[in-house]
């Protein structure tokens, strides 16, 4: 594979386009509403219609607004207008309906038809680098992603950049890791670049390196990574072989959850179809680079989403946490350097290598670069999938895209990053989305899962929501962690059903702060944050859950 | 002055701490001479008064006598002493809990294990009927002062009372708190 | 190699580039309370008992695995980590069935002893009163789960020592535990070398020589410490 046989490839899919085209979302959301169903209908009634010259449907991910689904977009290139039509919430029943329209030009008559409304702030307020091509381009093929400009950005940092400078460009872009902590991610693969492992200079092998993916999406209403691997999995595999030429390394692994059947299926078909072409496994595009990469799946472990837990996975261990340091930077899999970074950072990747370090830098806040993915789930008319700008405020995500809470009811709180997370209250919605400022409200960016709350959401029921999580997904190796959930989600229970006394409050709080600082993994660590934060915002609430002492 | 009114309780335990507080031996007189015992097994007093100053609570909260006792007798006293493993944390008595509740352990106890035909005793009013489930004192109301051991030592014992009677609150060195 | 110069706990100290904060601190007798930790095996900074403040850094090291570095300044006894070290003996007792009093380690305990540090005279927590097994189907040893805190002392020491991994633990969580082979009875594992080696570095009575009565199970950690020292320093005296 050269640059003019990729070229070619763009070409013939550019030119095999017709000039009507049905997208038909066949992600996980759309698929569990029997969006193949009515992709199937959608053909045989282009068929029927004759108009298969001109009319092409094609299955597609993720086209955002998940809760109105099956989603089906149809664009028109004959029409001056540019914007296309959404139809939401489409049973097999309405293909007919849809080709119908096209034949007459008109806009759709049947009532039962329903259209989004694309100029809704919904849409028109997401900017999208990561989903660029999601809900565009077909994911299980990979010529509707080169046609996209895919694996351009490749090609080009194998044949016009040196190892420093990929990594400078990542680092001047900005980009920090999209799994949480916002660690610099130029930085990270800096680290590693540079790393050498005793192990590989005992076996002469000092420049062994791994690039693992962490795929292990696991916080409760969090959906961003899978899908991005269900709509455009080239994009992922793109960025680790870019990042896997700027560390020198020449095995990755994507470690993906179990419960990801669908993920999981586009990516297999998706490296096999890139190794095919050459675009992984020996010499990648001509050059002496090789990359090769590996699923590994989780056997449903929410534990092994932390890195150390994750590598051990990996390795074919109990998928247990270890104290850092040593960092995966400096002693990973197996003992060698290893770069672990999220779905979403690697697919960030190949934009910023095409476009430049500078746009990339010139999109967000001054310390939060670039955009980020979010769920949008709980009590909020639209609930999807959105990528925002960083400094975006949580006003506007939820009073304007999400179109306020759902039911006349008023929001009361937003809940971001899971399980590690806390809760912001309403008086804190006009806080603009970036690391500090999450932190600063005692909740945390985390992976992008963003749950709203109305005024009938109680929030002791959420804190004990989330510590039955984590005791449930406790590995059990360390004893704060393993014992301190257990206790914690009684005594939550305990509150909860109004039997609890203010010294149960105080050793609520005690427990808290031990395990949060005497954890060992970044799950233990965080796993008072829920209680914490609804404590700093909505302690009223626990205190009217307080049974009066002298019961006792 | 007026002497320090003392008195002791006998819960869920196998009054192994009463007996080691006998141990006392001669001391026994001392404390005699500073306090009056004014409940007891060790005497006849059928009722828990009013108004006691310091009082030693051996044994766990096993049954609903236990219960209603405890409720009592702290409403009565002034400073409440666990006295002893049970007490403290359950310990033998609370040997049963893993088993499940009073209906698994009756079972246990009288239908498994006896080779003879197997009866649960049932006496309404004569014997207490058992909790689900045996606590330490401190999980059922709020005790000043921890005595662990089993027994605890006399000396141990000694040590506690000794510093009541000179007004001052316990402080058992990490060497006096072990438990077992 | 090259020396170190560190302050803990406002006592100058040097030790070995490669040395724990831990084994520098025991070399300079300063006792930080440990309970996974088990020389001679690979640490595993599960307990965190050995968990101490480092000036400059927010977060709390574990001085087994954290290696000293040249003027670092620790505090390993501050009034919050022993409130720390308190609650985490305390969630012990709570977790599992410890009776003392009717213990085979009874007086030869290290989590009693531990207990007895940290100035422990009763749980706060909740008693939990789990439900758990005794297998005593092995012919020289037995197993109280009971009485196991997880430190995974004898998973560490039948694959590291003895090389031969019956250990491992199952589960997750609070229900995590230990096993011999694929979750099989003790006495039925075709691997078990019965060397007692798990035995002789269990803290607790959860391993135990089958015949001891309550107070009787002494754990012969020279035992390990012989081996140990036969390995790794090349020392074969008793």
């Amino acid at each position: 594979m050269d640059f003019p046989e990729l070229l070619a490839i763009a070409n013939q899919e550019r030119q095999s386009q017709k000039a009507i085209r049905i997208r038909c979302c066949v992600a996980a959301g759309c698929l569990s509403s029997n969006s193949l169903v009515v992709k199937e209908r959608l053909e045989i009634a282009v068929t029927e219609a004759g108009l298969v010259d001109c009319v092409k449907v094609s299955g597609v991910g993720c086209m955002r607004l998940c809760c109105q689904g099956p989603l089906v977009q149809v664009d028109d290139s004959t029409q001056s207008e540019g914007v296309g039509i959404l139809y939401k919430a489409v049973t097999p029943d309405h293909a007919p309906a849809i080709v119908s329209t096209l034949q007459s030009l008109a806009a759709p008559e049947s009532p039962y038809l329903q259209q989004a409304d694309l100029r809704h702030p919904f849409f028109t307020q997401q900017q999208a680098i990561v989903l660029e091509n999601s809900g565009i381009i077909d994911p299980e093929r990979i010529e509707s992603y080169i046609a996209a400009e895919g694996y351009h950005a490749l090609h080009h940092v194998l044949r016009e950049m040196s190892s420093n400078q990929v990594i400078n460009e990542i680092m001047r872009s900005g980009l920090r890791g999209r799994g949480g902590a916002g660690y610099p991610t130029g930085l990270k693969w800096a680290t590693v670049a540079k790393a050498m492992s005793p192990q590989g200079e005992a076996l002469r092998t000092a420049n062994h390196k791994f690039v693992v993916c962490n795929a292990d999406e696991g916080d409760p209403g969090a959906f961003m990574d899978r899908s991005i691997l269900e709509s455009d999995p080239h994009r992922v595999l793109e960025g680790m072989a870019i990042a896997a030429y700027a560390i020198g390394a020449s095995q990755g692994y994507i470690y993906i959850r179990a419960e990801y059947p669908l993920a999981i299926q586009r990516l297999q078909i998706a490296i096999h179809q890139a190794q095919k072409l050459g675009l992984l496994g020996s010499r990648v595009f001509d050059s002496p680079f090789d990359f090769r990469i590996d699923l590994r799946m989780g056997a449903g472990a929410y534990v092994c989403g932390e890195e150390t837990a994750l590598m051990a996975s990996i390795e074919g261990k109990r998928g247990i946490p270890s104290p850092r340091p040593p960092y995966p930077a400096e002693r990973g899999l197996w003992g060698f350097p290893t770069l672990i970074n999220n779905v979403e950072t690697f697919a960030n990747v190949p934009p910023i290598i095409r476009k430049g370090a500078d746009w990339y830098a010139s999109i967000g806040t001054e310390k939060s670069k670039g955009t980020k993915v979010f769920a949008l789930a709980g009590k909020i008319r639209n609930t999807g999938l959105i990528e925002v700008p960083m400094g975006t405020t949580i006003r506007q995500i939820v009073e304007e895209m999400g179109g306020g809470v759902s039911a006349g009811g008023v929001a009361k709180a937003v809940q971001t990053g899971g399980p590690s997370g806390g809760c912001i209250p309403a008086s804190a919605f006009d806080t603009p989305v970036d690391y500090e400022s999450l932190t600063q409200l005692g909740s945390i960016m985390g992976s992008g899962g963003m749950i709203v709350m109305d005024q009938s959401t109680r929030m002791v029921d959420v804190a004990h929501y989330f510590m039955e999580f984590c005791r449930d997904e406790s590995c059990g190796k360390c004893i704060p962690c393993r014992v301190g959930t257990v206790q914690l989600y009684q005594l939550l229970s305990k509150i909860r059903e109004g039997k609890a006394t203010p010294a149960d409050l105080d050793l609520l709080e005690e427990l808290c702060d031990m395990v949060k600082y005497t954890s060992l993994c970044g799950l233990g660590q965080s796993a008072p944050n829920p209680v914490l934060s609804t404590l700093r915002y909505f302690r009223n609430e626990y205190e009217a859950l307080m049974m009066n002492s002298n019961e006792s | 002055m007026s002497r320090v009114k003392l008195a002791t309780v006998w819960l869920g335990g196998c009054s192994g701490c009463h007996m080691s507080f006998l141990d006392l031996d001669e001391w026994l007189f001392d404390l005699a001479a500073q306090a009056e015992l004014v409940y007891s097994p060790f005497m006849d007093a059928k009722v828990y008064p009013e108004g006691v100053d310091v009082v030693l609570v051996e044994g766990a909260i096993a049954n609903q006598e236990h219960l209603e006792t405890i409720c009592t007798v702290r409403a009565r006293s002034r400073l409440l002493i666990s006295f002893g493993d049970c007490a403290v944390t359950g310990n033998v008595t609370a040997l049963r809990n893993p088993l499940g509740g009073v209906e698994a352990v009756l079972q246990r106890c009288y239908g498994g294990t006896v080779e003879a035909q197997g009866q649960i005793p049932a006496e309404p009013g004569i014997v207490p009927p058992l909790l689900d489930r045996v606590t330490p004192v401190h999980a059922v109301v709020p005790v000043d002062v921890y005595l662990p051991g089993c027994p605890p030592p006399a000396d141990r014992i000694r040590t506690v009372l000794e510093s009541l009677l000179q007004g001052e609150t316990p402080r058992l060195e990490k060497s006096q708190i072990r438990f077992g | 190699m090259t020396v170190k110069t560190l302050t803990i706990n406002d006592q100058l100290i040097s030790a070995r580039e490669a040395e724990t904060i831990l084994q520098a601190a025991q070399e300079a007798g300063i006792q930080i309370p440990t309970l996974c930790y088990l020389a001679g095996v690979s640490e595993v900074g599960a307990c965190r008992l050995c968990l101490v403040e480092i000036s400059g850094s927010h977060k709390l090291q574990p001085a087994c695995v954290t290696k000293v570095a040249e003027g670092m300044v620790i505090q390993t006894n501050s009034e919050r980590l022993q409130n720390y070290r308190r609650m985490i003996i305390e969630m012990l007792f709570a977790e599992g069935n410890h009776v003392c009093s009717v213990c085979v380690s009874n007086g030869h305990c290290e989590l009693q002893n531990l207990a007895v540090e940290m100035g422990m005279d009763h749980v706060r927590l909740e008693y939990q009163f789990p439900h758990r097994t005794v297998d005593v189907s092995h012919d020289r040893f037995g197993i109280d789960h009971n009485r196991c805190v997880l430190c995974t002392r004898c998973v560490r020491v039948c694959d590291e020592l003895e090389g031969v991994h019956t250990w491992d633990v199952a589960g997750r969580g609070a229900k995590s535990h230990v096993i011999t082979d694929l979750n099989q009875p003790w006495g039925t594992s075709s691997t078990c070398t019965a060397c007692g080696k798990c035995v002789a570095a269990c803290p607790t009575g959860a391993l135990f020589d089958q015949g001891s009565t309550v107070g009787e199970m002494v754990h012969d950690r020279a035992r390990i410490e012989f081996i140990v020292n036969a390995r790794q320093k090349r020392q074969w005296q008793l």
